[in-house]
């Protein structure tokens, strides 16, 4: 019954019954726009999951093409040129910069690579295998791009305004759509039995007062009209009674006026 | 955490990697020696020690200059209780695959917070 769950604590009265309707709906209105809110951002959560699952795949084949070119390098230059290009290095020529970018008011770290002209290893397999050197070079600078690339969206993850706040948000607007699917949608429904149930027990008890009233005045008019015919039967001038029958029917006419306003 | 001057002037790559991967990149002309003669890289083979990769991990996380810091994944492996401690955004640790290792994305550190953290 009414008093099984928690409900508001309202009279029972029909303008509380709409307002409660209202709210109902309102609660209802807002659980369907949560939980597909909340459907938008696990999308976008696991798009973003899937961009960095790509990408590192990506980067297994780019490594893998770039390994053979350095296979072939060693195979054309005829030796190790490993320790020759250790030694060579002095400066960085492939760099990164890092800057921020803005999506939709959240900063987002980002990456850029930057290649500057000159090189440490012009006269690296001046001898042999120039060629591929220069080749492995190129393919290993694409390789980096995409190593930056993936930097970039790994920083991101990282980066304690983006992708926790992400998760976070999705964490709330979960709560919230549990709490109002558990504990509001029920209580306002709750709230709503308990009043009609009360206004039905109280067009009940009315309605009972009327029949008894009703009942009464017609025992009280039967009455009446007895004592009338016995005297009429005696012989006795009626003129006096009259006047009481006439109140009476005054009487019931206020009654009729009052059963319209109660039934609405 | 994240200001802008704490990664304005990271404009560096380093790698910690096996001999293959370091020439590659090295080609690439990502190599750089300070002015304090410390390289951005560290070449690492079997007879590497742990505690010197872990110390090169340590340095190359520490370093003002550095935005990513790339590491083959088997080297990862051996010291992954570092890599997993490590939180920061910059430098970003990203591991990459080598020659003799294909990648796995099931040792990920990153991928495995990842789900650690989608795991509802």
């Amino acid at each position: 019954m009414s008093g099984a769950g928690a409900r508001e604590a309202v009279f029972p009265t029909r303008m509380n019954l709409n307002i409660m309707q209202g709210r109902l709906k309102g609660a209802q209105t807002g659980h369907s726009l949560l939980s597909r809110k909340r459907d938008a951002l696990t999308t976008r959560f696991r798009g973003i999951l899937r961009k960095v699952d790509e990408a590192k795949r990506k980067m297994g084949r780019v490594m893998q093409l770039a390994s053979f070119s350095l296979a072939e390098v060693t195979y054309a230059a005829g030796g190790d040129i490993a320790y020759l290009v250790q030694e060579q290095a002095k400066t960085a020529t492939f760099k990164v910069k890092a800057k921020q970018e803005n999506v939709s008011g959240v900063m987002l770290p980002a990456f850029d690579a930057v290649r500057e002209g000159s090189t440490d290893f012009n006269l690296t397999g001046l001898g042999r295998g120039g060629q591929q050197i220069q080749k492995a070079r190129e393919v290993y600078a694409k390789a980096l791009e995409t190593l930056v690339e993936l930097a970039s969206l790994q920083a991101r993850m990282h980066s304690p305004t983006a992708f926790t706040i992400l998760d976070e948000v999705i964490r709330t607007t979960n709560r919230r759509v549990n709490a109002i699917e558990h504990v509001i949608i029920p209580k306002l429904e709750n709230t709503i039995k308990y009043v009609v149930s009360e206004l039905d027990e109280m067009d009940r008890e009315e309605f009972f007062r009327l029949k008894k009233v009703q009942g009464k005045k017609k025992r009280d008019a039967e009455a009446a009209e007895l004592v009338k015919q016995q005297l009429a039967a005696e012989g006795i001038n009626v003129d006096n009674e009259e006047d009481a029958e006439t109140e009476e029917e005054h009487a019931l006419d206020l009654l009729a006026e009052k059963d319209a306003d109660v039934m609405f | 955490m994240t200001t802008a001057s704490n990664y304005a002037d990271r404009n560096l790559i380093a790698v910690i990697g096996d001999e293959d991967s370091i020439t590659g990149l090295l080609l690439a002309g990502i190599g750089h020696i300070n002015s304090h003669q410390k390289k951005n890289f560290l070449v690492v083979d079997s007879k590497t020690q742990t505690s010197t990769i872990e110390a090169a991990f340590n340095e190359y996380t520490e370093r003002k200059d550095i935005a990513i810091l790339l590491i083959n994944q088997h080297i990862a492996e051996r010291i992954r209780p570092t890599v997993e401690k490590y939180q920061n955004a910059f430098p970003t640790v990203l591991e990459i695959p080598s020659k003799d290792h294909p990648y796995d994305p099931a040792k990920d550190s990153i991928l495995k917070r990842v789900q650690k953290m989608y795991g509802d």
